[in-house]
Order: C-alpha cells, then sequence, then structure tokens
C-alpha cells in the first residue's frame, strides 16, 4: 500500500494524474460543446436544456463532485510539478534554441493553464452560481444574452477559447503519451490533437460570436 | 578561417563562472569541434593561460563524453551526431560560437565544460541490470525474439548517456534516458522478468536525485545524438501501471 502510494506521487505518477484529470476534462469539453448548440435554437432550446440537467439531481450532483476533485487534482499536482522543474534546471543557459521537439502548445501550458483557472472561475460566478445561490435568477439565455453582447465579455471569451485551444493541442497528445498509449512524437494523436483544439477553439467562438451578432437569437 | 569562441569558464564546483572569448584562426574546414577546441587550447598553453577543460573519449560518436551546448543547441544541433562527429565546415568564417556546459540542477559544472553525470550511473546501479541466473551463451536462434522486440531493444540500446536529452529538456527531466534503459531491458526475455522491480527503482531513484518531470515537450528526441525517440517514454509508462498494479513485492 505504501509502496503504491508512493509510486502515485512520484514524477511519473503526478504525471498520470493530470493526464486523467486532463481527458476527464477533454470529455466534459466534449458535452458542453455539444449543449451549447441548442443556443442556435434560440432562448427556448437552451432554457430547456439547463432545465434538464437539473432535472437529473443527484447525478448533477455526482457530476459537480468529480470535476471538483478533478480540477483540484489538475491544479495541485500542475503546481507541483512546474515548481520540481523550475528547480531541476538550476542555472540557465545564457543561449537557449528549441532543439525543435516544442511546440506553442507545449510551451505555454503553464501560462494557458492558469489562464483557463481563471476564467472558469468567472465562468461559474456568470452562468452557474446565480441559479445556484438564489431561486429567482434569471434565465439562462438572459443571462448569456447580457453577457456576450457587451463587446469586451465577448472578446474575453473568445481570447479564452482559443487560449483553451492551445492547451487542448499540447494536453490531449501529451496525456496519451503520459498513460503509454502515443507511438512516436508524431502521428494520429498528435493530428487528433490539433483538430480538437480547432473544434474547441472554432465550436466555442461561433456561439460567442453568432450571440454577440445576433441580438435576437436569445430573444 | 576565423572563429570567436565565446566559453564557459569556471575553475571549480563551487567557483564562480563567466563567459570568456577567444579568437579561434586558421580554423580548417576539415577540423573536429573537438579539434579545434584542441587547437584553442595549444594556443592558450602557449600563451601561458589555462586551457579549456572538456570531456572527451572515443571521439567517434559512442562514450557520450564530448557534450556541451553550442550555440543553444545540444551537440550544436546537427542531427543524430555528438560534438565530436561534428566538423568545422558547418561554420563560416567569422561567426560567433557560444560554448556553454550542460546545465542541470543534477549535473553540477566541474570545470569549465565539464559536467558531472554520475546520476546517470545510480540511475543504472537502482534497476539498470539483470540480476537473475540466464546461464550461458544459448545457441543462436535458441530462444526466439521477434524482430520487433530486437528493434526497439537495439534502438534503446543506442544510448551513449550523454546527458543531451537533461541538458535540451525545459524540464530538466531524464525520462528519455531512464525509458531507454527500461525499453531495453523489459523487451528482452532476460531482461523482462526483473521489469517490476527495474521500474520501481529507477523511477524512484531519478525522483530522488532531483530530475524534472517530463511533460512531453520531445525536445529530448529531437536533440539525441541517438536519435532515440520519445516511444520509450510511453513504453516506460506503461511499465509504469504495470509495476503500479503488480503484487511483487
Ligand atoms: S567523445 Fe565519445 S561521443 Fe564524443
Amino acid at each position: 500500500m505504501v509502496r503504491r502510494l508512493d509510486m502515485v506521487l512520484s514524477s511519473i505518477g503526478k504525471k498520470e494524474l493530470m493526464a486523467l484529470s486532463g481527458l476527464g476534462f477533454i470529455g466534459f469539453l466534449v458535452a458542453h460543446l455539444a449543449g451549447n448548440f441548442t443556443i442556435l435554437s434560440g432562448a427556448e432550446a437552451l432554457d430547456g436544456y439547463a432545465a434538464k440537467l437539473e432535472a437529473l439531481g443527484p447525478l448533477v450532483w455526482v457530476a459537480e463532485a468529480g470535476m471538483v476533485t478533478m480540477a483540484l487534482v489538475h491544479v495541485l499536482v500542475g503546481i507541483t510539478l512546474v515548481v520540481r522543474n523550475l528547480q531541476a534546471r538550476g542555472q540557465r543557459y545564457a543561449m537557449k534554441k528549441s532543439e525543435g521537439g516544442r511546440t506553442i502548445g507545449s510551451r505555454t501550458m503553464w501560462l494557458t493553464g492558469p489562464w483557463i483557472l481563471v476564467f472558469v472561475g468567472i465562468h461559474l460566478a456568470q452562468f452557474t452560481f446565480p441559479h445556484k445561490l438564489t431561486e429567482e435568477a434569471p434565465a439562462l439565455s438572459k443571462l448569456v444574452a447580457e453577457q456576450l453582447s457587451d463587446p469586451i465579455w465577448a472578446g474575453y471569451y473568445v481570447v479564452t477559447m482559443l487560449i483553451l485551444a492551445l492547451h487542448v493541442s499540447h494536453g490531449f497528445w501529451s496525456a496519451f503519451q503520459t498513460l503509454g498509449a502515443a507511438p512516436s512524437r508524431s502521428g494520429y494523436l498528435r493530428d487528433t490533437a490539433v483538430l480538437l483544439a480547432f473544434v474547441f477553439g472554432a465550436g466555442f467562438s461561433l456561439l460567442a460570436f453568432m450571440v454577440f451578432n445576433v441580438p435576437d437569437l436569445l430573444k | 578561417m576565423e572563429l570567436t569562441l565565446r566559453v564557459w569558464r569556471q575553475a571549480g564546483p563551487n567557483a564562480p563562472g563567466k563567459f570568456e572569448d577567444y579568437q579561434a584562426k586558421d580554423v580548417s574546414p576539415d577540423m573536429s569541434f573537438l579539434e579545434m577546441l584542441d587547437f584553442v587550447n595549444e594556443d592558450l598553453i602557449r600563451q601561458g593561460k589555462e586551457p579549456i577543460t572538456f570531456e572527451h573519449d572515443c571521439r567517434e560518436g559512442i562514450c557520450g563524453c564530448c557534450g556541451t551546448m553550442v550555440n543553444g543547441k545540444a551537440h550544436g544541433g546537427f542531427e543524430g551526431t555528438t560534438l565530436c562527429q561534428v566538423h568545422m565546415r558547418h561554420f563560416k568564417n567569422g561567426d560567433t560560437i557560444i560554448v556553454e556546459p550542460w546545465r542541470s540542477r543534477v549535473f553540477p559544472v566541474l570545470k569549465d565544460l565539464m559536467v558531472d553525470r554520475s546520476p546517470f550511473d545510480k540511475i543504472l546501479h537502482a534497476g539498470g541490470y539483470v540480476s537473475v541466473n540466464v546461464g550461458g551463451a544459448p545457441d543462436a536462434n535458441a530462444i526466439p525474439i521477434s524482430p520487433n522486440a530486437q528493434d526497439t531493444a537495439m534502438d534503446a540500446a543506442q544510448c551513449i548517456g550523454c546527458g543531451a536529452c537533461v541538458a535540451a529538456c525545459p524540464n530538466g527531466s531524464a525520462m528519455l534516458f531512464v525509458s531507454a534503459k527500461v525499453s531495453h531491458l523489459d523487451v528482452l526475455p532476460q531482461g523482462k522478468v526483473e521489469t517490476v522491480r527495474r521500474t520501481r527503482a529507477m523511477i524512484a531513484k531519478m525522483d530522488e536525485l532531483g530530475f524534472g518531470n517530463c511533460t512531453n515537450h520531445a525536445e529530448c528526441e529531437m536533440a539525441c545524438p541517438k536519435k532515440i525517440s520519445i516511444s520509450h517514454i510511453a513504453r516506460a509508462n506503461r511499465s509504469f501501471w504495470r509495476a503500479l498494479f503488480s503484487h511483487e513485492s
């Protein structure tokens, strides 16, 4: 048992935790994006979808508890990995060029991660907590229309979705490599990661853009 | 040709270091990089100065001694080439070349360009061997080994332990080295028996020594003079899962 715990807390064990929680979030994002497409069918469809989800009752609780656990694991383990990696280098190089393996996604994980974390906080405060805290919060479609009609907020959402895409473009492939499934540095998992990043980036942004540009969409 | 060398000079492990510039005159394009350093050193000795310390042994790309960071890339960044095999024809007259030792907290600088890579040996001592009795040398083909396994083991066994992977890794991780050692023993019947013990011991030692964590940048694969693929890292990660769930004590 002690050995197992030691292994889970080893460098590879921590990375496996990052990989599993990260893939969990990818699964969530797929469901979230699919659900968001109800926006295109108007306010009723969106609010109806939200009501159906809420009606799941205890299942929602389980899902939420799972998400909070994944978030804690992903964030806390991520921080310990970054700190340890900074220590491992010691003195920096006076000159260091890329050897050609790094991508813009892999380079920026330590920046895109915290950005997304802050965004999630704001996002929950804007759309999730109002309904959790009070009975008479305005309908979800109202909240969405209100936030996204503001060019600054709409811009923030779109930028964040591009940053999310960057995170996924490395994270998805990297998770499989860590789990032991990736066959090589290039290959189909790499391509799938880029494709998935594009789908998330374009999908979520498109919806934000539509709400911003078509004022009647959520009326 | 004439070159300017900007070389890291450091008198000892605890001494402060700094870059110093040297003019390398009459460098022939046929010289290897190390020969060019020898040439500069002869000049320094003639002037009564301390020559630049750099590690070297085989000078044919098999011992792993000679790695340094040249112009920001491990071994100078030439595909599948150790620094001793790099020739000066790759440089132009008038170039400034920056030569810096591997930077890793785990590989302290001993002198100038020479670092202490013995932590790699410690990882091997922890588990990079076969300790079961495998008997005398068997007849050829008595133990069938698939060509796939042969290739994997051979590719992994190419590792010369030069440290370029750690040096090039933005996280100072030793995963390429460790995974190559795990792979080349794990895929062969004689080594397979001890995979659980080996994997546990080598990972624990690697962590204890203070190497960083792999985040799959793949810089190591690109820097490796033996072109060892990060697919070995994925394989070592699979060995990790096996070791995690194994009942072996
Ligand atoms: S001196 Fe042996 S590999 Fe370069």
